[in-house]
């Protein structure tokens, strides 16, 4: 089943200045449950393709239909609504809310979602099993360490229980240690509950745990390998 | 959970919370200071004025307001006069008023004559209760204001000489014992006003005991006025009379309040102003500082309109820190004025008596004052959360994640 599917997507920036063509016809089709890792140089256009296939961006030109509908006919609140629905975000800051505690930082999606506080406690207490931090649950970001941090924001992700997670350079601020868990973590969630992980990475660590690795140059696909693990 | 966001995020720059609460505080605390001061002040003098003596509506002879002759008296007929009247009107107090000289010794001094009906006037104005010396007028004898007393260098008991012109032009003239000295807190009436019984007035007048000046209507509630006003201009609308009431008969009063409001609400304006510079430093920082925040709310799926609503709340929140505590402190203040007004000494007394008016500054309890000031936080921080959510509205996650 193809989660994710573009066909030609074009990105140019300053169209009307001086163009810079981020993508350049990119094709790609992402099945579930997937663990792709998409590489390339810095400016080769990862963190592009990556903001039009998490909706956060809107290509140029080209199809792009995630989890079956076509998101570029899509309005701005759809959009948000969709994202909310169907995607997991995981960014290299980590990115939680500071004044929220780890339980509640993964709570806030499923309130969004207009989840019942009852399933909300379950499920929140679920991922924070399932990310290892069960300990943590009340600490709030500036308590935990960088990778205890990301680990909440993978529970985050999960919390809506997407179609998808898209991660952006995910162990880019992180120790050896605190890559390898997450990794660990991030490859047994993609095993054992089939969640798709889309990641873009320089990181030699994220790539080697990856099935399939997409590179990309100057805006194209230069190479997609699927690798046995 | 939006509302325990709210509340944490405004704390997370606990400085820049506490000094735009401490400009919305003090804002707050001198405008509902400022305006309970002002209009328990205006109550007083016109409770001094208007209560005290001239009565909320009165009714005269067609004319007689403006020119306040003696010849443009009106006929009273209590049992007629009765079917004019409204529920809310208590009693009917009669008065016959003019000019005269007041003579002892080689002093001379013009005064305000008033034929009063002791009883009547007792219940509408409490005269009784404000007698410093000697006692009330029965049958005979004058109730003086005690500044006259100071004046014409008189004291109780003294003879005193009225001279006037009479009805139609009779001369008006004779002597009288003073039998009470009254403290009006009005400064005006205090030094002009002699009153002496109706009937001994209508003799030195030579008028016919019928015949009045002017009927003051004894009401029970303030609020009632317009009621009473209504009925009364309704139901002598064939009479050759006027109905006034306490706005129509002291115009000058209800300007110098319209205008030392409009005064006042400048100063309040400008002071609104100068904490919405304030509270709008502190939204613009605000909007600035977490640009990359709000695009990360935005990515994970937060609708624009609920980040706005957060947003809203975290700068309500703050205007209503500061005002609360304001509103709170300034109740406190304007209930211990309102106990011991304010007694203003030396040039401001001179200046306020120089008006007519009591040198104090009471202080009034008025909730709807204190209301107001939540209220125009409210609309000011909302008016000022108009820019974030600008800011919101226009914003690309994308871009603002770049930041």
């Amino acid at each position: 089943m193809n989660v994710i599917i573009t066909k030609g997507i074009e990105k140019t920036y300053n169209p009307k200045t001086i163009p810079v063509h981020a993508l350049q016809g990119v094709d790609l089709t992402i099945k579930k449950g997937e663990f792709t890792a998409i590489v390339g140089p810095s400016g080769s256009g990862k963190t592009t393709l990556l903001n039009i296939i998490g909706g956060l961006d809107r290509p140029t030109s080209g199809y792009i239909e995630v989890g079956g509908k076509d998101i570029s006919k899509l309005s701005d609140n759809q959009l948000i609504d969709f994202r909310r629905e169907n995607i997991g975000f995981v960014f290299q800051a980590y990115n939680l809310i500071p004044v929220l505690t780890a339980k509640e930082n993964i709570e806030f999606i499923m309130l969004l979602q207009g989840i019942p506080k009852a399933q909300r406690d379950k499920r929140t207490l679920e991922l924070l099993h399932a990310v290892g931090l069960d300990d943590k649950i009340n600490k709030r970001p500036i308590e935990l360490s960088g990778g205890q941090q990301q680990r909440v924001a993978v529970a985050r992700a999960l919390a809506s229980k997407p179609a998808f997670i898209l991660a952006d350079e995910p162990t880019a601020n992180l120790d050896s240690l605190s890559t390898v868990n997450l990794l660990d973590i991030m490859a047994n969630l993609n095993m054992q509950e089939h969640i798709t992980f889309v990641f873009s990475t320089h990181d030699q660590r994220v790539i080697d745990r990856a099935r399939r690795v997409v590179t990309l140059e100057d805006g194209v696909i230069s190479s997609d390998v699927y690798v046995d693990q | 959970m939006l509302f325990r966001l709210a509340w944490r995020n405004i704390w997370r720059n606990k400085r820049r919370t506490l000094i735009t609460a401490a400009s919305v505080f003090f804002a707050v605390f001198l405008a509902s200071s400022l305006a309970c001061i002002q209009k328990g002040t205006w109550d007083h003098m016109l409770d001094n004025v208007v209560n005290y003596y001239f009565g909320y509506v009165q009714v005269h002879a067609d004319g007689f307001w403006d020119d306040r002759s003696i010849n443009n008296l009106m006929t009273y007929d209590p049992q007629d006069f009765k079917q004019h009247l409204s529920d809310q009107v208590s009693d009917v107090v009669p008065r016959l008023e003019s000019f005269a000289l007041a003579s002892v010794g080689d002093q001379t001094k013009g005064v305000m004559l008033v034929g009063i009906d002791p009883e009547k006037e007792d219940a509408l104005t409490s005269i009784s209760n404000r007698l410093v010396q000697g006692r009330m007028i029965a049958d005979h004898g004058l109730l003086v204001g005690e500044g006259i007393l100071e004046n014409l260098k008189i004291k109780l008991n003294d003879t005193m000489i009225l001279i006037s012109q009479g009805y139609h032009g009779a001369n008006a003239a004779n002597q009288y014992p003073i039998v009470g000295v009254v403290h009006f807190a009005s400064p005006e009436l205090n030094k002009q006003l002699v009153m002496m019984p109706l009937a001994q007035a209508q003799d030195f007048f030579g008028t016919n005991n019928n015949q009045l000046t002017s009927l003051v209507m004894n009401i029970q509630a303030k609020e009632a006025v317009p009621e009473v006003l209504t009925t009364l201009e309704s139901s002598l609308a064939e009479d050759p009379l006027e109905v006034m009431d306490w706005e129509s008969m002291m115009p000058e009063l209800t300007q110098a309040k319209a205008l030392d409001t409009a005064g006042a609400n400048i100063m309040l304006l400008i002071l609104y102003i100068i904490i919405s510079f304030g509270i709008f430093g502190t939204i613009l920082m605000m909007t600035k500082d977490r640009a990359y925040e709000f695009g990360i709310l935005v990515s994970i799926g937060m609708r624009k309109g609920k980040l706005m609503f957060m947003l809203w709340l975290e700068i309500v929140m703050i205007g209503l820190i500061g005002a609360l505590v304001g509103i709170g402190v300034s109740m406190l203040l304007v209930k211990y004025f309102e106990l011991n007004p304010i007694k203003l000494t030396g040039e401001f007394a001179s200046a306020y008596e120089a008006f007519g008016m009591e040198p104090l500054l009471p202080a009034a309890f008025d909730i709807p004052v204190f209301l107001f000031q939540a209220l125009a936080v409210l609309i000011i921080t909302t008016v000022m959360a108009t820019y974030p959510a600008y800011v919101l509205w226009k914003l690309k996650p994308v871009e603002a994640m770049k930041n």
